[in-house]
């Protein structure tokens, strides 16, 4: 065995010193920039606390006298979630097999990947601000924003999903002699299927819970009962929505998941 | 010196997995447990050591009543018993020289194991005994990159680090090749005598058991129902403990040449 | 078994169970379906106006004006800073609560349960409505859209590392007790290294939707973006509105392409 003193330091997370030390550094100089760039205006978060304390104490304890309120919020809350999931589902499929690479022509998928991308890209609240100028105040502006948003997610899983089928099942069907769309159907269709479900189940979640946000900016539902909660300083009032929202959420979490599971 | 004395393990109402279990293990002496799958020894070695809480029975390392000890005590105990195990149980992202100093973490303060900050004598240690084994060349890299042979040695060593009193092995072969296996018992029967150190090796493998290991204690349904050396652990003896349930590994394989590791 | 004769045999897709459960969940869709058209509070004309509507919004768009191009730049870096203090600042709130939260690592019930409340009360309110309310309580700016997404951002990046924990592997935390480590010993050495891979992934996925969270914080008034967007749409400034929009789609692909980047050179 040898006698020489050993010596043994962790190696480091990153091997390259250079890199190390210029991603610290990096890191380092982000912070100060951001911090110091950001616009906080340090005498108006002073008064936060006692804000705080006001708002608290105005919210609590929740106020459910005016249910019925509440109530209608929620009943067209989940009449915009179903319509848009409806309408969304369906639609995602075309769109879907567009943004297939492996069963339509290139230009196509282009289109198809490009409408699914600037879908995605905005958040439902931007959307329904838009829908709101274009189409007024309501829950259409709702419907609308998130069957939008519904081509976006499902339209991408989906055409992901086409995008891994067997393919040994549509050359079968092109060997019958099936035409394009009835490959589509026989081919397809039945592999996508339930996941398409499972999805529709996940989007109609999802839907749910977006339909409470694109309310704030005037598209209907729940949402808006709160924004018109939340303006007039109806404290109380506005945490009981808070409260029933959590709740609803969390049941809608629990169906749709079990649904899924029996699906899938 | 380890005393174990009417050691009883039970689950729930279940069966006791042991039954007033008796044992005693002297001087540097490598004792290796037989028995079937379900016979007690994977209890009886985590027993010793408190992963596993007896029921009720005497537990004494040099004196010591382990089956009592709490918190710091109980971690301190376990600090002088090292244990090797089937599946080698080593942190697979962190690199072998880690793995290794992890058996000091019971000596060493949160903060220098944070920053792996260890004495120089734990590393010196280390250093030692990785060339003693032959895995010193693999220091920096991680140890899910060594083969199964070499992990073993890395947990070897991490038990040894811990400078034990005794050391437990639970079917420490189990998950390796027959040449392996067959290395990794010889390189821990010549380390118990280098460090003078007794060695309880949990073992299914009964050729194994007898060709290294100096008494054999059998096991069947929680209860000791042999104890002596090799020569006595015969075909009798053999069905004593197997008999009925299943057959052991190569039971009555010829014995593997000696040689030196 | 003796076949039926051949003309007796008929082919169908379900058995006569699973086509009256198909027809009885397909009714009841069509029936929810049906009553949420007709009850639902839209005035109808306004639907079949509604293409002509849009296509008018796009074509006031149109050319998108790029003059107030700096001011929207600048908005879009203050965007991304939000994100990244706050995915930040989330690491430090949601480990501890993972911690908790996880089944394997938790100390007692008690914890279990508070850290599950907090992960469940974090995740159901939605990051707008944490805005508004952060809103009301310091003010209009980008305090509160930070603390807006860090509080959305706990529940989210807490519940999948409490998952994360609740996977490991327990023999290295079987060998690490066996060592005589204390608890903190053990986590550091048989846990964190586990998880690693998992966390970082779980926050290069939650920067980038946070990216996009923060593009509509300005919509009432927790800063970024969204402030200039309300805006133009205030004041009917259309081609302006095109030229954000643009720009957030932009700022979407990129923190997309990076977080890909990171991905493939991390993990």
């Amino acid at each position: 065995m040898s006698s020489t003193p050993h010596r043994w330091r962790r190696q480091p997370f990153i091997a390259n010193p250079w890199l190390r030390w210029t991603l610290i550094a990096g890191v380092l100089t982000y912070l100060g920039w951001a911090l110091a760039t950001l616009p906080f205006d340090w005498q108006r978060i002073g008064e936060g606390l006692p804000r705080a304390v006001r708002i608290f104490g105005g919210g609590l304890p929740p106020d459910f006298d005016r249910y019925q309120l509440l109530l209608d919020g929620f009943k067209e809350s989940f009449q915009i979630a179903l319509l848009a999931t409806l309408l969304g589902v369906l639609l995602s499929i075309p769109f879907a097999v567009m943004a297939a690479r492996n069963i339509v022509p290139r230009p196509v998928y282009l289109v198809g990947r490009a409408i699914i991308i600037v879908a995605r890209s905005f958040h439902p609240v931007i959307v329904a601000i838009l829908f709101v100028k274009a189409v007024g105040f309501g829950p259409l502006a709702g419907i609308l924003t998130l069957t939008l948003y519904s081509i976006g997610f499902v339209g991408k899983l989906l055409a992901e999903e086409i995008e891994e089928i067997d393919w040994g099942q549509v050359e079968a069907m092109r060997a019958v002699g099936a035409g394009y769309l009835s490959t589509l159907l026989y081919a397809v269709f039945p592999q996508i299927l339930p996941r398409q479900i499972g999805l529709s189940m996940y989007q109609l979640d999802s839907n749910l819970r977006a339909s409470a946000v694109v309310g704030i900016v005037g598209a209907g539902g729940i949402g808006s009962t709160l924004m018109n909660a939340f303006g007039r300083y109806d404290y109380d009032f506005a945490f009981a929505i808070l409260l029933v929202i959590i709740a609803v959420i969390l049941v809608s979490e629990g169906v749709s998941g079990w649904v899924r599971k029996r699906v899938w | 010196m380890l005393e174990i004395s009417q050691l009883v393990k039970r689950y729930g109402h279940d069966e006791p997995v042991l039954k007033g279990l008796d044992l005693s293990v002297e001087g540097n002496s490598v004792v290796s447990i037989v028995g079937a799958s379900g016979a007690g020894k994977s209890t009886l070695l985590r027993c010793i050591n408190r992963l596993i809480e007896p029921t009720s029975g005497s537990i004494k390392l040099n004196g010591t009543e382990l089956s009592t000890l709490k918190g710091q005590a109980l971690r301190n105990a376990r600090r002088r018993i090292g244990m090797v195990f089937q599946g080698f149980n080593l942190i697979d992202r962190l690199t072998v020289m880690e793995n290794v100093l992890a058996g000091r973490l019971g000596y060493v303060t949160f903060l220098q194991a944070w920053r792996r900050r260890f004495p120089q004598e734990d590393i010196e240690r280390a250093f030692q005994l990785m060339e003693r084994v032959g895995i010193a060349q693999y220091a920096n890299k991680r140890a899910d990159e060594l083969s199964g042979g070499e992990r073993q040695r890395v947990g070897v060593v991490r038990a040894l680090m811990q400078e034990p009193d005794i050391l437990l092995a639970d079917e420490p072969t189990a998950s390796l090749d027959p040449v392996t296996s067959e290395q990794i018992m010889k390189l821990m029967r010549s380390l118990a005598s280098e460090l003078s150190l007794p060695v309880l090796i949990n073992i299914h493998n009964v050729a194994q058991a007898r060709a290294y290991t100096e008494r054999i204690v059998g096991l069947r349904h929680g209860r000791l129902i042999f104890d002596g050396p090799p020569e006595r652990f015969d075909k009798a003896a053999l069905d004593q403990v197997y008999g009925g349930i299943e057959a052991p590994d190569e039971s009555m394989a010829p014995t593997p040449a000696e040689e030196n590791v | 078994m003796v076949m039926e004769p051949m003309e007796q045999r008929v082919w169908t897709r379900y058995d006569r169970r699973e086509r009256w459960v198909r027809l009885a969940i397909m009714l009841l869709v069509a029936a929810i379906m049906v009553w949420a058209v007709r009850d639902v509070d839209i005035y109808w004309p306004w639907v079949w106006d509604a293409p002509v509507q849009i296509h008018g919004l796009l074509e006031r768009m149109w050319p998108p004006d790029l003059r107030q191009a700096n001011d929207i730049l600048t908005a879009l870096v203050e965007t991304v800073h939000i994100a990244t203090l706050a995915t930040a600042l989330t690491i430090f709130a949601a480990l501890p609560v993972s911690y908790i939260a996880a089944q394997n690592t938790t100390p007692n019930k008690a914890c279990l349960w508070l850290g599950r409340f907090i992960l469940v009360a974090s995740r159901s309110v939605n990051t707008i409505i944490w805005a508004l309310l952060f809103v009301a309580i310091f003010g209009p700016g980008v305090l509160a859209g930070i603390l807006a997404i860090m509080f959305r951002s706990i529940g989210f990046v807490g519940k999948l590392m409490g998952e994360a924990i609740e996977e490991i592997d327990r023999k290295p935390v079987e060998a690490m007790e066996a060592t005589g480590a204390g608890r903190a010993k053990v986590i550091l050495y048989a846990v964190v290294p586990q998880v690693m891979p998992a966390f970082f992934a779980i926050i290069i996925l939650r920067w980038d939707i946070n990216i996009r969270e923060s593009t509509v914080l300005g919509l009432v008034g927790a800063g970024g973006i969204g402030v200039i967007l309300q805006g133009a749409i205030d004041t009917f400034a259309w081609p302006t509105v095109a030229t954000i929009l643009c720009a957030i789609i932009l700022l979407v692909l990129i923190g997309e392409a990076i977080t890909s980047l990171l991905r493939r050179k991390v993990l």
